[in-house]
Formats: structure tokens, sequence, C-alpha cells
């Protein structure tokens, strides 16, 4: 059963405020992980991980790069 | 050319018996022990039930996110390091004038224990991508260095037990040198888990006092068994004089000599003669320009074991001279926090500086019977009271590898 976005989004907001504790309201779609949140790379390899625990997605590495914001994440995830 | 004077401004600690210094001091004095129970499904493996155990989670001190990219050596090393930072003031300073000497004497081991654990059960992808930056030795010098934006240098000197002694001493020759004006200095330790309690109790090192384990850690007792391991840290503000009288500092003492040696006897056992521990002694008087009756207190490295803590003091005695090791007072603090490995020089440092400060000294617990090979006297049960004027006491530490390091404290 697919995830909703909006599901999705929660679920991604409960990861990145366990891993860099930015409150999950912070979570948008727009923000970039690296220029608006703030997370370094370490951090984002952690949150991958993450993601892929709870959403069953498995992320590669070489496209890991490419998902720059949390909009991009829920796509991914989505497909 | 005369030495840049030395003086330290500021103190932080988080140790069995407290959470910062003002805790752990009081409780000195008071004579309490800090010894508790480790948790219950390690006893059946291990010979030894109990441990210093740190007094207040850093869970109570620093926000989650950042307790989970930080090993616990760096959390405790943070914790007594804000504290320290903040006792001195917090200068407002030249980043390039600032530096960071913290030790730790194992590590991250914790790090590396639980990584591998996550390795084992679950593969490489569930290993945290911090498991280096928490694992390597230098990491609680790197995060105070982060934290404080301290860029004249960040050191982590490693000699066991004598780490952080040794952390200090290399702060008080980086100011003279001329590298650094205020440098943060100290170590911490955060080893608790099973398999080192296991390394040390198959070296036959640690007390096996399960019964009555807030009396384990007995320096010079006729019937000592072993050192109690612990965990802690203990950080010092060290400054040159005249930055510390420039902008009106508070100043507890003056961090007056160091003395380094080594015994080059055995990995472990102390030379029994004492001769290395006595020459660092000797060393960190010359180095102060302090007279051996100058000296009324050593806080000894003594950390219960049957081989270290009698040779101790015939080394006092011999670098002292009968004289003046007549009337030093002696003490061990670790009857009270157990042994916190790289943290113990520098909490032990900051039990001396205050002894200074405050006129009192702590007294040893525990210890019923007196070994009768002690060759000095030690201040045991009840805080004694320190003489006044112009007075100076002395710091010991000895790791394995035959490190010693003695630290000359002079009432400022």
């Amino acid at each position: 059963m697919a995830l909703s976005e909006q599901e999705i989004l929660a679920g991604l907001g409960e990861i990145v405020e366990e891993i860099v504790g930015t409150e999950p309201s912070d979570v948008t779609p727009e923000k970039s992980f690296v220029d608006d949140l703030d997370i370094d790379s370490l951090s984002m390899v952690e949150i991958a991980v993450a993601a892929q625990d709870k959403f069953g997605v498995e992320i590669p590495d070489d496209q890991l790069k490419d998902l720059k914001t949390v909009q991009d994440v829920i796509n991914f995830i989505q497909k | 050319m005369s030495k840049t004077d030395v003086v330290v401004t500021g103190l932080g600690a988080t140790t069995p018996l407290g959470g910062d210094v003002a805790t752990t001091w009081s409780a000195l004095l008071d004579g309490r022990s800090g010894i508790s129970m480790l948790p219950e499904d390690w006893h059946e493996k291990l010979p030894v039930h109990f441990a210093g155990q740190i007094a207040q989670e850093p869970s109570e001190k620093l926000p989650r996110p950042r307790l989970r990219r930080l090993d616990r050596t760096q959390q405790f090393a943070l914790i007594a390091a804000q504290e320290a930072w903040a006792d001195a003031g917090a200068p407002e300073m030249d980043p390039l004038r600032l530096g960071v000497v913290v030790s730790s004497g194992i590590g991250g081991i914790l790090t590396i224990l639980e990584q591998y654990d996550n390795f084992r059960e679950k593969g490489w992808k569930r290993v945290s991508p911090f498991t280096v930056p928490m694992l390597m030795p230098n990491s609680p010098a790197a995060a105070v260095a982060l934290e404080f934006t301290a860029r004249a240098g960040a050191h982590a000197p490693v000699s066991a037990c004598a780490s952080s002694a040794e952390a200090i001493a290399n702060a008080v020759d980086m100011i003279r040198a001329g590298r650094a004006d205020v440098v943060i200095a100290g170590g911490t330790e955060a080893a608790i888990h099973p398999l080192n309690i296991a390394s040390f109790a198959s070296m036959r090192a640690l007390s096996t006092r399960n019964d009555d384990p807030q009396t384990a850690s007995r320096p010079w007792d006729k019937d000592r068994d072993g050192f109690v391991m612990g965990e802690g840290a203990g950080i010092l503000v060290l400054e040159s004089a005249e930055h510390a009288a420039k902008r009106g500092a508070r100043v507890y003492a003056r961090a007056a000599g160091v003395g380094y040696t080594n015994d080059a006897f055995d990995i472990v056992q102390p030379d029994p003669e004492g001769a290395g521990q006595a020459r660092a002694i000797t060393q960190a008087l010359t180095d102060a320009d302090l007279k051996p009756s100058d000296i009324v207190h050593v806080n000894a490295h003594a950390t219960s074991t049957p081989a270290g803590d009698v040779g101790e003091t015939r080394a006092i005695r011999s670098a002292l001279g009968d004289s003046a090791a007549d009337r030093v007072a002696v003490t061990s603090t670790k009857s009270m926090t157990g042994h916190l490995l790289g943290g113990a020089g520098a909490v032990e440092s900051i039990a001396t500086i205050l002894a200074l400060h405050d006129g009192m000294i702590p007294p040893t617990i525990n210890t019923s019977e007196l070994d009768p090979e002690v060759a000095v006297d030690i201040v045991l049960d009840k805080p004694r009271e320190m003489p006044g004027g112009d007075i100076a006491a002395i710091n010991e530490s000895f790791g394995f590898g035959g490190h010693n390091i003695a630290l000359a404290f002079r009432r400022a």
C-alpha cells in the first residue's frame, strides 16, 4: 500500500528531528536538506538509512546525492 | 629568561560524585563514595559488580541530536569544558590565541564496541557515519576546540592513566612557549563496559569486594585488593598570568611547574623503587622554582592496588627529603571517585587546586588499617585544614607504559 505524501512528510519530520533536532514542522517539501535545514553529509547518510528502514525503500548512494530537497525524497519513496 | 606565569582561572568536572565541580568538591570533603552497582545482567559474566559511574548522565545536559554524534568521552569533556569556560568568565578572545589539550586514556571505546555490534548484527550500512570522528582518541579535544572556536592548536597526549595530567602539563608548556594565551585542558574517560571490566579484571587489577563496593577503593589499606574503575571528566582553564590579570579574572592557583618522566621498567608494573616517580616530582619542583618545604600537600595517584600505593609514598619521601616528607599531608581522592583513568589527573588536579584555594584537604576514606610500609602521613577519614601562606601542592599521575607526571600548583 502506497503511503501518502503527508504520511511520508510526517515520517521524514520524525527522522530529521531524531537525528539533527530540527522541529518536524520545519521539515517542509520545498526545503533543501543542506542549504535550508543545515544538515551535513554524514547526517544525510544517517537520514537516508533511517528513511530506508522506515519506508522499506532502498536509496542507492549514487541516487542519494540527487535527493536535495524534502520533496525529492518524498518523490523517490513514492516511486 | 624567566618563564611565563600560568594560572588556573576556570574549573569544570563531571564525576561519579556529581555533575559539576561544586557537588564533586563537597562530596570529596564530606568523604562520600561515588561507587555504585553495575547493571544486574553484567554480574554473571564478571568478577566485579561495581564501578564509579557518572552521577549525572550527559542526557541531562546535552540535547539528544548532539549526544548521538558524540562518544561518551566527548560528552563528558564538553560538559566539563562548558562549566570550566563559564567559570572562567567566558572570556572574549582571539580564536588564534585559544588552545585545547584534552586527553582520553582509551578513546572512544564504547563507540567501537557498539558499532562493532551493529556491524555484526545488521551489516555495514547500519554502522553510524559518525563512528570514526567518535572513536578517534583526539575526538574530545576536537569537540572542545569546535565548541569554543579554539584555533591555536588542539592536542591529545595519550599516556594511559596519566593522560589528563600530561594534558595539563602540555597546556602549561603551550602557554609558556607563547603558542596560546588561554588553554582549555584536561581529560575524560568513558570505558565502563563488560569487556573493559573483564580486561582489567584479567590483569587482576580490580577490587572484587562485591559485598561492600563503597569501601572497595581503599588506598594504602592493609587489605586493599585493586582499583575501582570510574568514568568522568575534569577540565581546567589555564591562562597566562598576564592575560588573566588584564581581564581581571579570578585566579584559583598558579600552575607553577610540571614534571614528566618514564620508568622504562615494565609495561604495567611501576618501578618498586619509585625512582621515575620521584624524578617527576623533583622536576616539577625545579620547574616551579619551589623548595620541598613549600609542598604541604600531595594528591597521590594511589589507586588501591597492592603494587602501586606503597611505592608511591616512598617516591614522595625520596623526592621531598625526610624533613619535608614528614610534614606533607597526602591523600587519594580515588577512595571516593574510583579511578577515572584518563580523567583522573584532571579531576585530581581540580581537587588539589581547590585544596589550596579553600584551605581544606579532602580525606582518604575506607582505609581502616594503614599498610605499615606507608612512608608518609595520610589524611584519613576527615578533611584536614591547610596551613596559610604561600604554599604549594602536587598532583601525581602515573600510567601503564611507565608514564609519570607531577604537577605543582601554588597558592595564588
